[in-house]
């Protein structure tokens, strides 16, 4: 019950629902890989259709607004062959008094095979995959500040593809890794895919308290940061984050952590620069970097519909084998 | 006279420093003699307790009961039902009813109610400011009056200094004890867990062991300035420990207790989204684990049950969005002690914590000697049971053994004498 893993995997340690990259397999995790990089050739056909989840239907469980993570879902859905369903949650039922558990009863009513699940409750696909009835596959697509594992994911794939591997690799993750969920599955992914070095940059009030125990190590100098790093990850920075005592000033933030052509000189310069979008221009960015040469930020983009068909096709593979089958003698 | 006679039990009496196999006589409700048998009248019945525990009955520093207002979550009678089958022959009820126990009306309420169900006594904690707001001072005279032992603002603090300090001036002048909970709500605020390494992982917001420590700090200055009579609930850092002890040695009139659950759990049972261990205050670190056990074992604090009884909804949902605490009083005894089967606390220890010292707390006496009211635990250490939610007697079946083993039974438990389990 404790660890995530018996959620998330089979008995014979395969995924049946995809939560977190935490405690996951290197040989789970190169799969996964694997399987994406299959796809993106899928992808560059004419025709991008596979038949793997036809029949199925995957319903879109958005209980916060993301248009654009949900319609990369949408799309790896349709191109795996799966009837989907969008919810708006955020604007429906929780906001007329609904509990979550009430919604998922009367979704699991509808037959559904799969749910992608985005909340603003750390913990909460970890909780739906507890309380759905068994063969409903939960794909998480971000919890509160715990989890996203499929940006995470779509993110060593652009490493590998880029850099051929994650091996041996110093990669910098900068700005506001407190409130990040993908700071958090990116460090999990990199340190079990062999990263040499995964170093978090950011004022003391955007690191997390004890962030070491996760095996990253913080700087608050970004050049010292930066210096060697093969891989350099820029978060989004949220404007709230100023109306909470966390920073002075937006202006402050880009002079001391906003990536520049002159702190990007301290990164190899065959450095990449990564960024989950939607990307503040000016605030953590500049354009010249965020359009340069090194910038892959786009590539991400069109990995990460590959990367949801994969770790889905996965997790629908994991739900429809039989665990035991109990014939009697 | 005729005699209730308890044979043969492990009499354990901390008060006394007694461990002994003896035999105790009871008479209109008090202990008439211990060892030996009374000059003159007859036994009108005989317990065999042979391989059983006898022990001063428990008191509860501080528990939630549902009643008046959340009747989805239980009742004073099966909370107080639950208490006393878990080794409580009183229990002092927290102040965050719905209406809050601001008014004598309430106090009443609550003293009626747990009167006519018949279990574990309840000492009723008045609130210490209207509807638990933290601006006015509640009525705090009368409502001692009523019944109230002493004042509370549960877990919701006061957080104007001013106002904190005017209520201790006022509480002083009529020598009314208060219960107070350090917490700092702007540290606080938000977190749903012990800030650290398992909070960071799990990425869930962080209680800081400062928002415990600043507000005990700040409370521990104004009780030295208005020499009031305090009590500090539920502190559950190392650092706190050492802050009281410093207190204490500087001649300040403070006592405290640590809930249950922070002897027994860390943070690290939150890993996996467990909304069991979603209480407040928060599970904090093995090092704050270590430093209260410590502190119980030295005998500078009482033991709480900060019973939470609660309904299904209220804990099936996301950690964060469930309501915090623990239904505690089912099995209370024999969940507190496996920290004597686990030898981190003597039996002597654990049972001085859960009823001597918190009897001196609220200025009573509990202990098993020739005169005093009969107020006594028979426990079997052999007794082994599995605790389902049918056979619960709390409302809230969000207890941490729920079908699960437990390992010795609450097999008697008297209150004046008269059997409330």
């Amino acid at each position: 019950m404790t660890d995530p893993n018996t959620v998330q995997l089979t008995e014979d340690g395969r995924l049946k629902h995809f939560l977190t990259t935490e405690g996951l397999s290197r040989e789970l995790l190169t799969e996964i890989l694997d399987t994406a990089d299959s796809f993106i050739s899928t992808q560059e056909r004419a025709v991008k259709t596979v038949p793997l989840l036809r029949g199925k239907t995957v319903v879109n469980l958005f209980f916060e607004n993301s248009t654009r993570t949900r319609s990369t879902f949408e799309l790896a859905a349709k191109r795996l062959s799966a009837d989907i369903l969008n919810l708006d949650i955020a604007r429906s039922a929780t906001s007329k008094g609904e509990t979550l558990m009430d919604t998922l009863w009367n979704l699991e009513a509808m037959y559904s095979d799969m749910f992608v699940v985005r909340h603003s409750d750390s913990g909460a696909a970890h909780f739906i995959a507890e309380q759905v009835t068994p063969n409903v596959a939960i794909i998480n697509a971000g919890d509160g500040r715990h989890a996203h594992p499929t940006q995470a994911m779509l993110d060593m794939l652009t490493i590998r593809r880029h850099k051929g591997d994650i091996e041996g690799k110093i990669v910098a993750i900068v700005g506001d890794i407190l409130h990040s969920r993908v700071a958090r599955s990116q460090i999990h992914a990199l340190r079990t895919l062999g990263a040499a070095e995964v170093r978090v940059i950011g004022p003391g009030t955007l690191l997390p308290s004890d962030i070491e125990s996760m095996g990253a190590v913080p700087y608050y100098d970004m050049r010292a940061g930066l210096a060697d790093c093969d891989v350099v990850i820029m978060l989004r920075l949220q404007k709230e984050r100023m109306q909470n005592a966390l920073l002075p000033s937006e202006g402050e933030f880009f002079k001391l952590y906003g990536l520049t052509k002159e702190k990007l000189a301290f990164a190899k310069p065959d450095a990449i620069v990564m960024h989950p979008g939607p990307i503040n221009r000016g605030v953590e960015i500049e354009s010249a970097v965020a359009d340069g040469d090194q910038s892959v930020i786009l590539n991400q983009v069109s990995y990460g519909i590959a990367v949801r068909m994969a770790v889905m096709a996965m997790a629908m593979s994991g739900q429809q084998t039989p665990v035991n089958s109990e014939e009697p003698a | 006279m005729r005699y209730l006679h308890i044979a043969n039990a492990r009499v354990i009496n901390p008060q006394t420093q007694t461990d002994e196999i003896t035999d105790v006589f009871v008479a209109d409700g008090r202990i008439a003699t211990l060892g030996r048998r009374p000059d003159a009248g007859e036994i009108e019945h005989t317990i065999d307790a042979t391989g059983q525990w006898l022990i001063p009955g428990l008191i509860d520093l501080g528990g939630h009961l549902p009643e008046p207002g959340y009747s989805q979550k239980g009742s004073i009678a099966s909370e107080t039902e639950a208490a006393a089958r878990g080794g409580f022959t009183h229990i002092c009820s927290l102040p965050d009813t719905k209406p809050v126990a601001d008014t004598s009306a309430v106090v009443k309420l609550i003293l009626e109610k747990a009167s006519k169900a018949g279990f574990s006594r309840v000492l009723p904690l008045g609130a210490m400011t209207q509807d638990l707001a933290g601006e006015q001072l509640a009525s705090m005279y009368t409502l001692s009056e009523a019944g109230a032992v002493a004042m509370s603002n549960a877990r919701r603090p006061v957080r104007n200094s001013y106002v904190l300090r005017r209520l201790m001036e006022y509480a002083a002048t009529y020598d009314i004890p208060l219960f107070l909970n350090a917490n700092d709500l702007s540290l606080s605020d938000g977190g749903c867990m012990h800030e650290g390494p398992v909070a960071t992982r799990m990425g869930l917001p962080g209680i800081p062991e400062t928002a415990e420590t600043i507000a005990l700090a700040q409370i521990l200055l104004l009780v030295e300035q208005t020499g009031v009579r305090a009590h500090i609930s539920q502190i559950t850092c190392r650092r706190s420990v050492s802050m009281l002890q410093q207190a204490l040695e500087n001649g300040l009139r403070v006592t405290a207790d640590t809930p249950l659950a922070n002897l027994l759990y860390t943070h690290e049972a939150v890993t996996g989204y467990d909304s069991l261990y979603n209480v407040q205050p928060p599970l904090r670190s093995e090092r704050d684990r270590e430093a209260l056990v410590q502190a119980v074992a030295r005998g500078e604090l009482a033991i709480s049950s900060n019973h939470s009884p609660h309904e299904i909804a209220a804990k099936k949902a996301p950690f964060s969005d469930a309501e915090p605490g623990m239904s505690q009083y089912d099995a209370f005894l024999p969940q507190a002690m496996t920290l004597v089967s686990r030898e981190e606390l003597t039996v002597e220890q654990l049972v001085r914590a859960l009823s001597a010292t918190p009897a001196n707390v609220l200025g009573l006496s509990q202990s098993l000697t020739e005169g005093a009211d009969f107020n006594a635990v028979l426990y079997d250490p052999r007794d082994e049971y599995t605790l389902t939610a049918s056979e619960m007697a709390s409302g809230g079946h969000n207890h941490p053994l729920l079908n699960r083993t437990v390992a010795g039974k609450v097999a008697q438990v008297f209150l004046e004498g008269c059997r409330i389990c």
